[in-house]
């Protein structure tokens, strides 16, 4: 067995995989530290409840980021030996950088997320899961920046000695901000938000559905839905498009590639769906004449460059990269389409808590969210084979040297193996959690909130709750400061 | 001191950081099935790691992060070389995560009891594939002219690998056992008195052992301090603080003798730095094909701006660190939210 193909099998698997959870990590995150804000506001129990169930769901899904992460940075040295040769200069220390800003945010406080109800004040709690999601987002942001690094590389030269050639930085901030870094980083931001926020709907929906919570799920529902419309029709009309432009100007073959657009043309169609015949190089769908050139350059009249034009250039699998862009591309209408139907539905006498059908379609938005972010992934990484940094290193020639078929067929193995089980252990606990549904307050709360610290000042003075010696008291705690110091509004 | 030597200390320092910190919970890990007889021991040490046990594998990213970035060769060579080892590493990792979060997230006991084995073998198997890896750094790996390593991973299973893999595990579990010394509470805290002494006894043993091994046989590592003398002051004050933390955990001060273990680790550390510096990977090959500081660095701007980064990045980490476990002191109790 080929030892690189495998290789390539494993890292889209692994990397597809793991790519599940963290939109949800950035997204839910977003919601949640929307919720906090609006109990601190109005100091409703209903969302303290909700936050507690939702930190609840949080942890498993944050728990599978974790774990299945560490592969990513592990594989980049075990299978991509040459390629980690090649760019550890520039790539590396992104990954580094990473690690300082991003990882210990999440690692640091994720612990006090997870258990900051009984621990921390409101404030400080929320204080506590703005800094794992804004952890989160750093993650990406760097992630994205590695990424658009090698997807237009630039800020860097190529030095041939000493042997292995290698990337070396020239300039450190056109390695951050590359042509494709902003634009790419705003989709992916969007998208999941876009994700966690349906996540959020398609629970509530649910419990509508059944008519479980119905209290709780109309609040919830009512605080995620305007989130969603904004992020569904945010990607649609601004993210979505200004990420065509990007291509358009950065990676113009994997344009023409993913639309299938065989010689250059003015006017040129966009396909809702269609199938790309490689051997006859023709494309053949349903398409609406001139969107594709009013999308790459505004203008309908203009010239978009076919893959014709720029042979003998390889080029990368054209169909799966035009199945994968149109299955992405069709979702982005149907989530946003979903998003004002809901809206309108909720507008017009709140219709939307009847009617079973638009409930239906929000249940299910989650997954089409994460759909539409998978297969915009592998537009995007399908799109620049045969490279692995763009025009400068093919895949084929990053592959660790020593790997035989054996070893990756086993790691291979091992991987579908354990992420299999780990997915349906996950859909289990998952489904387990929200079928059971937030529980009340009195069942999750140990401590009465007014007696946790919620300023720093209050943390070195209160000893925390647990901290006494066993066993310890009800719900008032063991305290050596004055209780009633802290109920009333603090500076 | 140019920058690549810079940071090969800088390197060392987030290696030891990891030892430290993942190191007592894996070890608390490794005493999980041994030491914890009833459910709500095994939740009570589970929380005493719940909150920070993500926090102290982080260094182990940033460990890879940084030689990825600082020592590119060295990073591509050994990941590349020790592939089914570091894949093994992978699915403990995995399922160490995994069964952390979710082994208390049910009631049913089988569910538990198959986590409790999950995390308990994920733990210490972790631990001894960190000390085989090392071991394997230590003695030298086939480098050859290209820097690529071909060994199987029967071959990565030598004595003198599993031997250090054993003394990692026996010092992780020690450290373990002095950091529950200040978490638990109840009859626990007698059996955990009991196992101290005989992993204090293994530990010292098996370390004597590698000593033993290493002095009398035939390892690169050790012609430094043969040559020099001064480094031993490292390895003995490794010593003084193993019989420091030894004779504090009699006096019963408990956050102290955690301290003199965590130093003791960091000292070893070091130690071993010395007899591997200025080399990253030792060729068994032939010495020209050695990866070191030098040769496998990153160009100096890459190297100034991962500094930079650190400079900027890590007083924050120790900052929040700090802030964590200081919410989190004292001895643990059981929520109902936690594990």
């Amino acid at each position: 067995m080929d030892p690189e193909l495998l290789s390539r099998i494993q890292f889209a698997l692994t990397a597809s995989y793991h790519f599940i959870y963290p939109p949800l990590s950035m997204g839910l995150g977003l919601m949640l530290v929307a919720m906090g804000l609006v109990y601190m506001r109005t100091k409703d129990p209903k969302w303290r409840q909700l936050s507690f169930f939702w930190v609840k769901i949080y942890g498993i899904v944050f728990a599978m980021g974790v774990a299945t992460g560490i592969v990513q940075e592990f594989e980049f040295g075990m299978n991509w030996a040459d390629y980690s040769r090649f760019v550890g200069n520039v790539f590396g220390s992104l990954l580094a950088a990473e690690g300082v800003f991003a990882f210990f945010l999440e690692g640091g406080f994720l612990g006090l997320m997870l258990f900051g109800g009984n621990r921390l004040g409101p404030r400080l709690w929320l204080f506590s899961i703005f800094m794992v999601v804004f952890g989160a987002h750093f993650s990406a942001l760097w992630i994205i920046m590695a990424n658009s690094w090698m997807q237009t590389p630039a800020g860097y030269t190529i030095a041939q000695t000493p042997a292995p050639a290698r990337a070396v930085m020239t300039d450190f901030w056109d390695v951050v901000f590359t042509p494709s870094f902003i634009p790419r980083l705003m989709h992916v931001w969007v998208a999941a938000w876009t994700a966690g926020s349906a996540l959020m709907l398609s629970v509530s929906a649910w419990y509508l559905l059944r008519k479980k919570k119905l209290e709780l799920a109309k609040s919830n529902l009512k605080l995620a839905l305007p989130f969603f419309l904004i992020f569904t029709v945010w990607n649609l009309v601004l993210a979505g498009p200004s990420m065509a432009i990007e291509v358009t100007n950065n990676q113009p073959l994997k344009l023409a590639s993913m639309e299938g657009l065989w010689q250059s043309t003015s006017c040129a169609p966009l396909y809702l769906v269609g199938w790309v015949d490689e051997t006859a190089q023709t494309t053949t769908g349903i398409s609406i004449p001139c969107l594709l050139s009013l999308l790459a350059y505004q203008n309908v009249d203009a010239t978009v460059a076919g893959i014709d034009s720029f042979a003998p250039d390889p080029t990368p699998p054209i169909n799966l990269v035009f199945q994968v862009y149109h299955l992405m591309f069709g979702l982005a209408p149907v989530l946003a389409g979903i998003a004002v139907l809901a809206a309108v539905w909720y507008l017009w006498k709140r219709r939307l808590y009847r009617s079973r059908f638009v409930l239906w379609l929000l249940v299910l938005s989650v997954f089409a969210a994460e759909i539409a972010i998978t297969a915009g992934w592998w537009t995007a990484e399908i799109g620049r084979q045969p490279w692995v940094v763009y025009d400068v290193l093919k895949t084929a020639d990053g592959v660790s040297p020593t790997l035989s078929g054996t070893d990756v067929a086993i790691s291979l193995g091992g991987f579908i193996g354990l992420y299999s089980v780990l997915f349906l252990l996950f859909i289990y606990l998952m489904n387990r959690r929200i079928q059971a549904g937030p529980e009340p307050l009195e069942a999750v709360e140990t401590v009465a909130v007014s007696d946790l610290p919620d300023t720093l000042r209050d943390i070195f003075r209160k000893r925390p709750h647990g901290s006494g010696p066993p066993p310890a008291e009800g719900p008032t705690g063991p305290d050596s400061a004055d209780p009633t110091e802290n109920t009333g509004g603090d500076s | 001191m140019n920058l690549a030597e810079l940071w090969f200390v800088l390197f060392v320092v987030i290696i030891a950081g990891y030892l430290i910190l993942d190191g007592f919970d894996l070890g608390v890990g490794a005493l999980h099935l041994p030491l914890a007889r009833t459910d709500e021991e095994r939740r009570l040490m589970l929380g005493s790691i719940g909150p920070i046990w993500d926090g102290n594998e982080v260094w182990l990213v940033l460990g890879g992060g940084v030689l990825f970035a600082v020592f590119p060769l060295a990073y591509a060579s050994l990941f590349s070389g020790f592939y089914l080892a570091f894949m093994l590493a992978l699915v403990v990792l995995i399922l160490r995560a995994v069964a952390i979060e979710f082994r208390s997230k049910e009631p049913s006991p089988r569910w538990r009891t198959g986590w409790d084995i999950t995390f308990w073998v994920a733990s210490a198997g972790l631990a001894i594939l960190l000390g085989v890896a090392f071991g394997n750094i230590l003695a030298g790996v086939p480098l050859d002219a290209d820097g690529n390593i071909s060994v199987s991973l029967i071959d990565l299973l030598s004595p003198f690998a599993l031997l250090i893999g054993l003394t990692t595990l026996a010092m992780f579990a020690l450290h373990g056992g002095f950091y529950l010394l200040m978490k638990l509470h109840g009859p626990i805290l007698d059996r955990l008195e009991r196992w101290m002494i005989r992993m204090g006894v293994a530990f010292w043993v098996l370390q004597t052992l590698v000593i033993v091994v290493l002095v009398t046989g035939d390892y690169q590592i050790t012609e430094r301090y043969v040559d020099e003398i001064w480094p031993v002051i490292f390895p003995a004050a490794a010593l003084g603080a193993f019989v420091l933390a030894w004779y504090l955990l009699r006096a019963g001060r408990h956050f102290a003798a955690f301290t003199a273990s965590a130093a003791m680790i960091g000292l070893l550390l070091i130690s071993a730095a010395i007899g591997m510096y200025p080399n990253l990977l030792i060729s068994t090959t032939d010495a020209s094909y050695n990866l070191t500081v030098t040769n496998a660095a990153s160009a100096d701007n890459t190297l100034t701006v991962a500094l930079i980064v650190a400079l900027i990045g890590m007083p924050f980490v120790l900052l929040y660190t700090a802030g964590v476990y200081y919410i989190f002191r004292g001895r643990t109790e059981l929520e109902p939210e936690g594990y």
